[in-house]
């Protein structure tokens, strides 16, 4: 897609936050991204991310009734602290009813959410409906649902700020709390913990950023903004500080970007892009994750599967000639081949052209190949180690299954050099009658680790 | 109560003193009104390898989760060295069943390990050098400290089984509850296990250990309790680990295990 130049200045006038009031939306959606990116993460690590589902359909009724009540009052229903409250208050509820209905009865968890959920949901939207009725001014409350972002105000800004900051500092200091719930709650418990106490701060800090992110994203996106940065930050990494981190920047990137672009494109509802521009780092991190991508381990499983194919292949010719009890390296004939092993004629043809060219073998004539040299060595290496791996397994069977690593290159890796010394001792013993090829390699060097 | 034989320590006074590491009185503990331990008594004296055994749904684990205040007690009371739980948490290590957690937590075994001082860092501190090096310490002792950077979902299950005794050393008790270390864990594993058990009743560590494998506890433990809601039998191994007494803590459960013990009776006659 190519830009006009006035399109890129205006591209530049967006990312730049040159317009004020740009610049208002586009850090406070920022800043709302980096709160509920660390409050998430520690909900996802607590199996929780749905109660934000949960909590922010139950702020509804809350926002519905408290206007109603103020304007019936005679003051100014639409006034943005007080729906707020009312909205924490409701969602608040709404938590502690989930909670209640789990502790209190066998509906387990899933369907509790799934029921407070809608019947908030559902007061809510009567209850704004009923706001209808007392006059014009209620409209525009519907906007809570889905979000605008472009009617945020200074105060706003200021309210997202206090909240990530508070956010921030409050998963900083109980970091090392938070985690030992979330993974052994049990354990914090028995350090005589207030695990009930953590539990609620955690839920409050959710609720917090809930509710200013409201008008943000909208009640329904923001449950995008507290699940997807952390689970895309799971793919990258195996520590949870990472992890928290990389879902705060992840969280943060979403909100500005999303909100610069739905700046630089007004007909489309900031919340909306927000949450696609953040679905779009879930799917790069579920493909590219670093730590436990698609792709990484997929990649992982190809190398594998390869490596295991050469070693058998080479184990195969290794044994043939063995089988003739030549005992130097001379053409083998591909028909016999087959025997060694269950392989197909693809498979075989796949795996000696792969043998070719990583010059492990050579094709002698039509229907016989020989081993180089280096391919000679690997298979004497290979072919020796595993016959370690199964004396070892025949000689400890019962300590063993869960030493074996079938990689055949790892045997002194993992059982040491004293015990592969040993091994190889019995298993020369054992060859006395009937003697394989000197392996070319010293095993005792760490050949292959 | 007079269904069940009377335990050969139990206490002639309500009164404990501060050297006996574990003392109940009265237990119950109810799940929905339907109790799963009955009028638990016990003492346990310093220095010993316990060992509980029970058939399954016998509340072993509730008995330790009950000791550690995780459970709601419907009656009694629970001293450890004298006081309430809350008071000598300090001197308790726990070590709950390998399943309780999610090993695909993004945390190092040695980040697990850890966990085992933050009863001792005190609210919102980082975890320092000090307790990292502490844990380092508790890992070498069960033999993983090459491992102390993996993610723990990489470890074999002894390994992780592993991971958490050596969290429950780095909580530096004198009082461990450990429920099930034995299960499911390879033969290396469970001879470290035993080692370290041996190390700690060494130390004049008292350690209270659910198992599960009959064949082995008069070899493992020095002291028992059999359990079946209620205790049948709590004593040195040697008095107490006997036909009769299994047959009253298994009921007809025991068909199979019959033969087992009997048979460990001869080899306990040929060892004397």
């Amino acid at each position: 897609m190519s830009l006009f130049p006035a399109e890129i200045s205006e591209v530049m006038e967006v990312l730049l936050l040159r317009n004020y009031n740009t610049r208002l939306v586009v850090i406070s959606t920022l800043l709302l991204g980096v709160a509920s990116g660390l409050v998430g993460s520690f909900l996802l690590l607590r199996k929780r991310s749905l109660m934000s589902d949960t909590l922010s359909h139950a702020c509804l009724p809350g926002i519905g009734l408290m206007f109603i009540l103020v304007t019936l009052g005679g003051g100014d229903g639409k006034s943005i602290p007080l729906l707020l409250t009312g909205a924490s208050i409701s969602g608040l509820l709404g938590v502690g009813m989930v909670t209640a209905i789990r502790n209190t009865t066998k509906i387990k968890d899933d369907a509790a959410m799934g029921i407070v959920l809608s019947v908030f949901f559902g007061l809510g939207v009567v209850f704004l409906s009923v706001a209808q009725t007392l006059g014009g001014s209620a409209a525009g409350l519907e906007t809570f649902i889905y979000g605008k972002t472009a009617s945020m105000v200074e105060q706003d800004y200021q309210l997202l700020l206090g909240v990530t900051v508070a956010a921030g500092v409050m998963c900083m200091l109980l970091q090392k709390e938070f985690t030992l719930m979330c993974f052994d709650e049990e354990f914090a418990r028995s350090l005589a913990w207030p695990v009930h106490g953590l539990d609620l701060l955690l839920m409050g800090l959710v609720t917090a950023v809930t509710v200013v992110g409201m008008q943000a994203v909208g009640l329904i996106l923001i449950i995008a903004f507290m699940i997807i940065p952390a689970a895309a930050a799971r793919f990258w990494t195996e520590r949870y500080r990472v992890m928290w981190i990389l879902s705060g920047c992840i969280g943060g990137l979403s909100g500005w970007l999303g909100a610069s672009v739905s700046a630089w494109l007004p007909r489309l509802p900031a919340g909306a892009v927000i949450v696609l521009v953040a679905g779009c780092a879930f799917l790069f991190s579920l493909f590219f994750g670093g730590a436990r991508g698609v792709l990484k381990l997929g990649l992982r499983r190809h190398h594998m599967r390869r490596k295991v194919g050469r070693q058998h292949l080479l184990r195969g010719i290794y044994e043939l000639l063995e089988d003739e009890k030549t005992f130097a390296n001379t053409p083998v004939s591909i028909k016999q081949l087959y025997a060694k092993r269950s392989w197909t004629h693809t498979e075989l043809h796949k795996l000696i052209s792969r043998a070719k060219k990583e010059d492990h073998i050579e094709v002698v004539s039509g229907d016989r190949l020989q081993m180089s040299e280096s391919g000679f060595a690997e298979a004497a290496r290979y072919t020796r180690n595993h016959r370690l791996w199964e004396l070892y397994l025949i000689r400890f069977a019962d300590v063993a299954a869960r030493h074996v690593d079938r990689d055949a290159d790892r045997v002194e890796h993992v059982l040491g050099p004293e015990l592969v010394r040993q091994l190889e001792a019995e298993l020369d013993a054992v060859e006395e009658m009937s003697p394989v090829i000197e392996s070319p390699h010293d095993l005792h060097s760490g050949v292959g680790i | 109560m007079n269904m069940s034989p009377v335990s050969p320590s139990a206490p002639s006074a309500p009164a404990h003193p501060p050297t006996v590491p574990l003392a109940i009185d009265d237990l119950t503990v109810a799940y929905n009104e339907k109790p799963v331990l009955w009028d638990i008594d016990l003492d346990i004296p310093e220095g010993k390898l316990v060992g509980i055994v029970g058939p399954n749904g016998a509340g072993k684990s509730t008995l330790i989760k009950a000791c550690l205040d995780l459970v709601p007690r419907a009656s009694g009371r629970v001293m450890i060295y004298g006081e309430p739980y809350k008071k000598n948490r300090g001197l308790v290590g726990y070590v709950p069943q390998r399943e309780s957690v999610d090993w695909d937590f993004p945390v190092s075994a040695l980040d697990v390990v850890a966990m085992g001082t933050y009863g001792r860092i005190g609210w919102c501190r980082p975890v320092g050098k000090k307790h990292k090096q502490e844990a380092m310490e508790a890992l070498e002792r069960v033999n993983l400290a090459d491992y102390a950077h993996r993610q723990i979902s990489q470890l074999s299950g002894g390994q992780q089984q592993r991971v958490f005794l050596a969290r429950a050393l780095a909580q530096d008790a004198r009082l461990y509850f450990m429920d099930e270390p034995f299960a499911a864990v390879d033969a290396s594993t469970e001879k470290a296990i035993v080692t370290l058990l041996h190390d700690l009743k060494s130390q004049g560590k008292t350690c209270l250990v659910v198992h599960h494998d009959l064949a082995t506890v008069s070899e493992y433990f020095d002291w028992l309790i059999l359990l079946n809601l209620r205790v049948v039998q709590s004593g040195p191994t040697k008095e107490v680990f006997t036909q009769e007494n299994l047959k009253a803590t298994y009921g007809g459960k025991l068909s199979a295990l019959v033969e087992a013990g009997e048979e460990l009776r001869k080899m306990r006659g040929v060892g004397k």
